[in-house]
């Protein structure tokens, strides 16, 4: 008997004196393990603090977007100022520029300043009119074009402060800074304080930002995201049209009638490939065929309309195979046993049990070409667009702009206000995609089978 | 006629179709329905289908295609002589294009617009107050063109209009006609459905053709003006506005690349890392509130991401990193590009290597448990490396999600290209250049304006690739376990 081998081979250096008490390399086995779990919860925790860090960083920056500081006054619409006729005729009404206005505005703050007794301090007169934004005359003037009998009245106006006496209580602009700017000064800043204390000058939930069109460079309080709200809802309107019927009509080919063969496999390869397209590409497509080629205009919620329609394409067509897969053969064996025929079976039986699945796709590939930006730019949805776009189907081939160009167009321009604005116009964004999702979700809960 | 007037009208030929195709059905059998091939809904709606679906085709056809014809007639009365210096004729096209719009546009205001064309000056005064802003006074040849081309669209319009709706009466005619007791209108339903199904799935392909097409032809368009060589190999990126321009792709596939790496390393491990521990240590109900908080970075639109770049990462990293240890002053960077686009790609890592993990045979894992290992060793060597190749897999689909990532690297990497180490320094990648050459002012047939599409086909080429042995690797691994 050879005795080389021990019976136990780590009896020879197994140092345990007991089971209780565990030995070196348990202890950093386990000490691995707890450090290897602790990894994984720091990277989740980490994914989770990015996205709050994200929506903290929005937020903060654009809810005060959504106020904006006005000043309130009486306005006597002097008809010796703006209706020199003296007829009414809209004619003249229009010869009264917003110069006139403008001027009619700074008076009147002047006057009213005088009234509540407060004093100018070192602002002089012809630096109060700045106080006031560019936008508010001809604001003023479109209010009175539209209803000349206002002529000649004292009306409670209530126009926005500039954009600096704005960004002063939205904490952009300081005494400081406004010492250093051209736009503004600190006796400005002053007398808007005192203005405040005297209930002229007060911060108010601003409407406007969701109605008004985009305005110029240097007037960020007036910019508002009407146009884009509405080239958005066209460009949305079009793609459902087109992208939820072609998408369909691809899937039910595909599922329930393609043989399979070279063709159908070429489909099928187009499909996946075009789903991971970047984006960009999809506005190069655009602008060649639809621009170029075709001959359509640009800036046009129709072109953009087109290109998310074959972006959302594959996004709809995968979910909706999916939901049609998901609905058990038994149903098309019995539809077809009693004597329908296949596209019967279909359009009775499987679309409709299908149909949440389908929606649900359908609603999250919507939410996501809403939010796609980069194809836009390339066919011109840069563009500053003030006009409204005229009603579909004709409005559809109008100039307008789209909610994530203009979030995208806002934060090229100089003034400091318009990043405030960019990030109002993503969480009016966001509000939207939520409510999308949210609508998805509830469809594929309420309706879901399981089979 | 408007466009909206003309499908109103088809439609109601369509219905109109639909109740004449069923009542005569009936009638042939003096209400004895019993006696028809179909049911008689069959005999109304293959009518419908037969008035207004070629009607449509045309239109979508005819507005596609009718630029082409109506373009060549205007684009022969350009005088060449009369054409500025270094502007072709299709520049000037577009000019005729613009005027006519213009034009367009005040008629459809109910302004007379005669007199214009005879006068240069009125026009561009006219068309400047109605907002299309023109350089130079139109010379006679444009108005000549102009006029030509409204005229020709005018009876193009006329022709389309009464082509659709004479299609759509034969449609109708032709469908009726066909209608008999023994006409087997449901299968002439079905087969015209199925041949518009498949019409529908070609969309797909159309689209696969129109990206390459458009990507090729005016890429060659560059490339004849534009040595490939030069453009492929030159490490030099500097365009100008008079031409002589150096356009190297290499800084730009640098700065690219070296923003996608960043973004990888940011995303990988927090990826990968957060889907072990959803799939192997998190509880049920931590699991399903977590996944989709994680899956809402996925749903974010990349605008936003580049919005938190511009205001929020990129000042941050300039005032805390970059300047105080003396790496620079810029705010766009390829750090700030690359690590903002790694938490938007976080998702894409994660959701895929969970499922992937998932996937994973649970007897691997038993076995492995039963011969003693911890659970983080049997992760480490049986589950990852039983998972590798899906997760290798959804690495490189991360990685061309990065490469083609564009709102972010315009909004956070910065314009300038260069080769450089630097990761606080700003570069430029591939489609940053895509959108400032092609939204840029230049003119559209000159090279510096072509390259974008160049830069388009390698961006296509670079992802396709990318996807594609993505794929190959997930598919190989699947069969492996089913």
């Amino acid at each position: 008997m050879t005795a080389s081998a021990p019976l136990n081979p780590r009896a020879a250096h197994d140092t345990r004196a007991s089971l209780l008490v565990q030995d070196p390399r348990t202890k950093a086995r386990n000490a691995t393990e707890k450090r290897f779990r602790a990894y994984g919860l720091t990277a989740i925790v980490v994914a989770l603090l990015a996205l709050v860090w994200l929506l903290i960083s929005i937020f903060g920056n654009g809810l005060p977007a959504f106020k904006q500081t006005f000043i309130t006054l009486p306005v006597t619409l002097d008809a010796a100022v703006l209706d020199k006729g003296g007829k009414r005729d809209p004619a003249d009404l229009a010869k009264a520029t917003t110069v006139a206005y403008g001027k009619l505005l700074a008076k009147s703050l002047e006057a009213e300043i005088a009234a509540k007794g407060l004093s100018l301090g070192a602002v002089k007169p012809k630096d109060l009119a700045k106080m006031i934004s560019e936008e508010s005359p001809a604001t003023l003037r479109n209010q009175v074009l539209a209803n000349p009998a206002l002529i000649g009245t004292t009306i409670t106006v209530n126009v926005l402060a500039s954009g600096r006496i704005d960004g002063y209580y939205k904490g952009r602009v300081s005494l400081e800074s406004a010492a250093l700017d051209k736009n503004t000064s600190p006796e400005q800043l002053a007398l808007a304080d005192q203005l405040k204390t005297a209930g002229l000058l007060s911060t108010q939930i601003n409407p406007g930002f969701l109605s008004m069109p985009d305005a110029s460079d240097k007037r960020p309080e007036a910019a508002g995201l009407g146009v884009a709200i509405v080239g958005s809802i066209y460009m949305m309107f079009v793609v459902l049209v087109l992208a939820l019927p072609i998408g369909v009509a691809t899937s039910v080919y595909l599922e329930e009638f393609a043989p399979k063969n070279k063709f159908t496999d070429l489909i099928e390869v187009n499909i996946a490939n075009l789903a991971a397209v970047p984006s960009i590409v999809y506005g190069i497509l655009g602008l060649s065929i639809f621009i170029n080629f075709a001959g359509l205009p640009q800036s046009a919620p129709i072109v953009g309309g087109l290109v998310l329609t074959l972006m959302t394409l594959p996004r709809i067509i995968i979910p909706t195979r999916a939901a049609l897969k998901a609905v058990p053969p038994s149903i098309r064996d019995a539809a077809l046993g009693i004597g329908a025929s296949r596209l019967q079976t279909i359009t009775h039986h499987v679309l409709p049990l299908a149909m949440p699945g389908i929606l649900t796709g359908t609603i999250i590939g919507l939410a996501q070409a809403l939010g796609e930006t980069a194809p836009l730019l390339l066919i011109g949805m840069v563009a500053f667009v003030r006009d409204f776009p005229g009603v579909p189907p004709e409005g559809l081939f109008d100039p307008a702009s789209a909610l994530p160009v203009q979030i995208y167009n806002w934060t090229q321009r100089g003034d400091p206000g318009f990043v405030e604005r960019a990030s109002g116009a993503i969480i009016v964004l966001l509000v939207f995609l939520i409510a999308m999702n949210a609508v998805a979700i509830y469809f594929r809960r309420k309706f879901e089978r399981r089979w | 006629m408007s466009l909206g007037l003309l499908s109103l009208i088809l439609l109601a030929l369509a219905v109109f179709g639909y109740v004449l195709g069923r009542r005569k059905a009936v009638g042939q059998v003096e209400g004895d329905i019993r006696k028809l091939h179909s049911l008689p809904p069959f005999y109304g709606r293959i009518t419908a289908l037969l008035t207004a679906v070629p009607a449509f085709l045309l239109i979508a056809v005819w507005l596609l295609a009718q630029p082409l014809f109506l373009e060549s007639k205007a684009l022969s009365l350009i005088n060449p002589a009369e054409l500025p210096e270094g502007k072709s004729a299709e520049l000037v096209m577009a000019d005729v294009r613009r005027v006519a719009n213009g034009l367009n546009m005040l008629a459809a205001r109910g302004e007379d617009v005669t007199p214009l064309l005879a006068s240069p000056s009125a026009l561009k005064s006219a068309l400047n107050d109605a907002g299309v802003v023109l350089e130079t006074e139109p010379t006679p040849s444009t108005l000549a063109a102009t006029a030509a081309l409204r005229d020709a669209g005018k009876t193009s319009r006329l022709t389309m209009t009464v082509a659709a709706l004479a299609l759509a009466l034969g449609g109708l005619a032709f469908g009726i006609s066909r209608i008999n007791p023994e006409y087997r209108a449901r299968n002439a339903t079905e087969r015209f459905a199925m041949w518009l199904l498949m019409g529908s799935s070609l969309v797909a392909v159309l689209t696969t053709v129109g990206i390459v097409a458009s990507l090729l032809f005016e890429s060659i368009h560059f490339f004849r003006l534009y040595p490939a060589s030069e453009f492929f190999f030159s490490t030099v990126w500097k365009p100008q506005f008079g031409g002589g321009s150096s356009l190297g792709i290499l800084p730009l596939l640098w700065g690219t690349l070296y923003v996608s790496v960043i973004a990888l390393v940011v995303a990988v491990p927090i990826g990968l890392m957060s889907a072990i521990y959803l799939a192997e240590y998190a509880s049920k109900s931590t699991r399903a509130w977590v996944k989709p908080a994680i899956e809402i970075l996925a749903g974010i639109p990349t605008i936003v991401y580049g919005l938190f770049a511009l205001v929020t990462v990129g000042p941050l990293l300039r005032d805390y990193f970059a300047s105080p240890l003396g790496l620079g002053n810029s705010s766009s960077s390829v750090m700030t590009a690359g690590l903002v686009m790694g938490i938007m790609v976080i998702p894409f890592v994660s959701s895929l290597s969970d499922d992937i993990i998932n996937a994973v045979p649970q007897s691997l894992r038993d076995g492995s448990l039963g011969l003693g290992a911890t659970p983080s060793e049997t992760i480490k060597q049986v589950v990852i490396p039983a998972a590798l190749p899906g997760i290798v897999g959804a690495v490189l689909l991360a990685a061309s999600r990065a490469i083609g990532e564009t709102m972010i690297v315009v909004m956070g990497a910065g314009a300038a290209a260069k080769l450089s180490l630097d990761p606080f320094e700003a570069m430029t990648t591939v489609t940053v250049k895509i959108v400032s050459q092609l939204t840029g002012d230049t003119e559209f047939a000159s090279p510096e304006t072509l390259v974008a599409f160049a830069l388009g086909l390698t961006l296509f080429c670079l992802t396709l690739a990318l996807n594609i042995v993505a794929l190959v690797i997930v598919r190989k691994y699947r069969e492996q376990y089913e």
